[in-house]
């Protein structure tokens, strides 16, 4: 089965497993190398604080997508719950010290609650999770609106200038420590627990992780109810950017959209089972990558919703090739 | 007389009686608040603003049923409200709604192209499709400032009534909800799209063409959002960027709560029409009682959950 850990075997295998995390790798270097080249600025400390502080909320958002994804699901609330948050996030985090921290731990406590809910429809509720979290979706908008009718709000200044600037002497964009402590402390433990292994068994095949005794219904519960989380760290770093919130469902349905498209682009498979959430990061940067190329490279303004459109084609489009290398057609039906 | 009942009854299976009963009882509860909720007049209108969703609907209905799903409708519905409209300006009023429709096929081909013969996963083809042709109406607008109104014509079958008073735009839907039954109940067509939706290796392995039958459905889809396009720009007389937005998800809806299975394989076209006027029902009544956007949505959502817990629930996993 698999090769004792730390032989060459071993390496081959992960490296094998990992093929579409470090192609989406290699794409967001040469391209960000690309855009810095052509940069009048360059590579100085506030473009890639500002590239930063957009990417990370894409790169937060698509890692939530990831692990829905991953157990063979998806989650179409996913930006609705980010605007959820930050409609939140623009209301309680604010005032005392005191009360800030209690605001961003409600903030990230209802971000959960909205995947578990989500979780809990898919698991005992038994229905598909496109079509559930299609519904819950309105649902989270809508309690999005009540929080925040008009566009406005407010968040504590200090905090939010603290999170989208730099730490370090002002090196490194505190953003992307952000998303560095998010991998580190939430994603990485939970990929190498039981639970997170029972999320790849669940995606791979359902019927033989049930088989194997894997606690299918609490895996995918806490993929979902993660998901959540993930949205609401997304929701209140929107929250620290624009310093305030707004109920937009095409907010949310551009995020909900190009988490997918992110996920896929960092190499996770739509049918679960394989990929991971690194890959989903770099996924994020690649699409946030595209933007500012067409803005250093000067695309006309009307042209650029097109190239866009047609960049995103492409690349999810990538994966076709294995189809031009199977010798039996029956490959392709599974 | 007993036994023909039955069989009557047996081929209306649970989510279309149970979609339908929801109807009579969302009726029966309007018209608690407003009597004018039964008259003849009300439901007429609300079968005419139900069309559209039933055009659209359908093409959505096909996709699914192959176990596959089509997010480019949204710019699809508003590709064919646009360029029918640029179309008239262009080579005058004729041509508006042949090219409206003919735009929404090229799409829809190059959508079953992408997922039948790349096998590239549908929810993020037609995906990128959507941002495609996103990108394409921008352009258009923005280059040569086309003409946007709509023709007399696209008026007419939009809003005007003709015959017996019923909207020239239900008459469309029934013409094409027939011709959608026929398709599926009795041609070799339509029994291939259930059994891919079923087990695809096993219908190629019986000789079907399963690609040509993919790539047909999604041209059907692409096709039915466009119509339902034209119709739109007639409806509110012009034809205009994003005019297609508030339609995927009531789609999707409409046809799962008619008991297709989202995954495919199984369901009936009853069940998409019983699906189309609930929630096209729902939306009404909640604006007529003027219900806050926020309160329609959290409603609305709540309504799709519930009704699926009564009768779309999954097997338990056993092995």
């Amino acid at each position: 089965m698999s090769a004792p850990s730390g032989t060459l075997a071993d390496w081959r295998l992960r490296l094998g497993q990992s093929q579409g995390a470090l192609i989406a790798v290699a794409v967001f270097l040469a391209m960000f190398s690309l855009y810095i080249a052509n940069h009048p600025a360059g590579l100085t400390v506030p473009v890639v604080t500002t590239a930063a502080n957009k990417a990370v909320l894409l790169a937060l958002v698509a890692m939530a997508q990831t692990l829905p994804v991953l157990t063979g699901g998806l989650d179409l609330s996913v930006g609705m719950v980010f605007v959820m948050t930050n409609c939140l996030a623009s209301t309680i985090v604010s005032g005392e010290p005191w009360q800030v921290a209690l605001g961003i731990v409600a903030v990230l406590l209802a971000g959960a609650a909205a995947g578990f809910v989500n979780g809990a429809i898919v698991v005992y509720g038994r229905l598909q999770p496109i079509i559930t979290t299609l519904a819950t979706g309105a649902i989270y908008y809508g309690i999005a609106l009540l929080l925040r009718p008009v566009p406005g709000g407010d968040v504590d200044p200090d905090l939010a200038d603290f999170m989208t600037y730099t730490v370090f002497g002002e090196t490194v964009p505190t953003a992307l420590v952000l998303l560095l402590a998010v991998v580190i402390l939430i994603w990485l433990p939970f990929r190498n627990s039981v639970v997170g292994r029972g999320c790849y068994a669940v995606g791979s095949s359902e019927g033989a992780a049930y088989m194997s005794g894997v606690a299918i219904g609490r895996s995918r519960l806490a993929a979902y109810t993660l998901a959540g989380l993930l949205a609401g760290v997304a929701g209140l770093m929107l929250t620290f950017v624009t310093f305030s919130g707004e109920a937009s469902a095409p907010i949310g349905g551009t995020y909900t959209l190009n988490s997918i498209a992110a996920v896929v682009i960092g190499g996770t498979s739509l049918y679960g089972g394989a990929g991971g959430a690194i890959g989903s990061i770099f996924g994020a940067f690649i699409l946030r990558t595209i933007d500012d190329l067409l803005f250093v490279f000067d695309l006309p303004p009307l042209w650029q919703p097109l190239f866009q459109g047609v960049v995103l084609l492409g690349a999810v489009s990538l994966g076709a090739a294995r189809v031009f290398r199977v010798k039996n057609r029956l490959e392709l039906f599974n | 007389m007993q036994g023909l009942m039955q069989a009557g009854l047996k081929s209306i299976d649970r989510p279309v009686a149970v979609a339908f009963g929801f109807i009579v009882v969302l009726l029966l509860a309007g018209s608690l608040y407003s009597s004018s909720f039964l008259s003849a007049n009300y439901l007429l209108q609300q079968l005419q603003v139900a069309a559209f969703l039933g055009l659209i609907s359908s093409g959505v209905m096909l996709v699914i049923l192959l176990g596959h799903i089509d997010l480019s409708i949204p710019w699809l519905v508003t590709v064919g409200g646009m360029m029918s409209t640029a179309a008239a300006g262009w080579w005058g009023p004729e041509w508006a709604i042949p090219f409206g429709v003919f735009c929404g096929v090229v799409f829809g081909l190059v959508n079953g192209l992408g997922v039948a013969i790349l096998r590239v996963p549908s929810m993020i083809f037609t995906l990128g499709i959507n941002a495609v042709a996103q990108g394409v109406m921008v352009l258009h607008t923005g280059g040569f400032a086309p003409q946007d109104s709509a023709t007399p014509l696209m008026r007419w079958l939009a809003v005007e009534r003709t015959l017996l008073g019923i909207p020239n735009a239900v008459f469309i839907w029934a013409l094409l909800g027939v011709a959608i039954v026929v398709m599926l109940k009795k041609t070799p067509l339509g029994r291939y799209i259930y059994a891919i939706g079923n087990k695809e290796g096993a219908t190629y392995l019986s000789g079907v063409n399963t690609r040509l039958v993919i790539v047909t459905c999604f041209v059907l889809s692409g096709m039915c959002s466009a119509l339902a396009g034209v119709l739109l720009a007639g409806y509110s007389s012009k034809g205009y960027q994003a005019m297609g937005d508030p339609y995927l998800l009531p789609a999707i809806a409409a046809v799962v709560l008619g008991g297709t299975h989202i995954l495919g394989g199984r369901g009936s076209y009853l069940g998409t029409v019983a699906g189309v006027i609930l929630i096209s029902l729902l939306a009404s009544i909640l604006s007529v009682m003027q219900m806050p956007e926020a309160g329609r949505q959290i409603i609305y959502g709540c309504v799709i959950v519930g009704m699926l817990l009564v009768y779309g629930r999954g097997q338990r996993v056993v092995g």
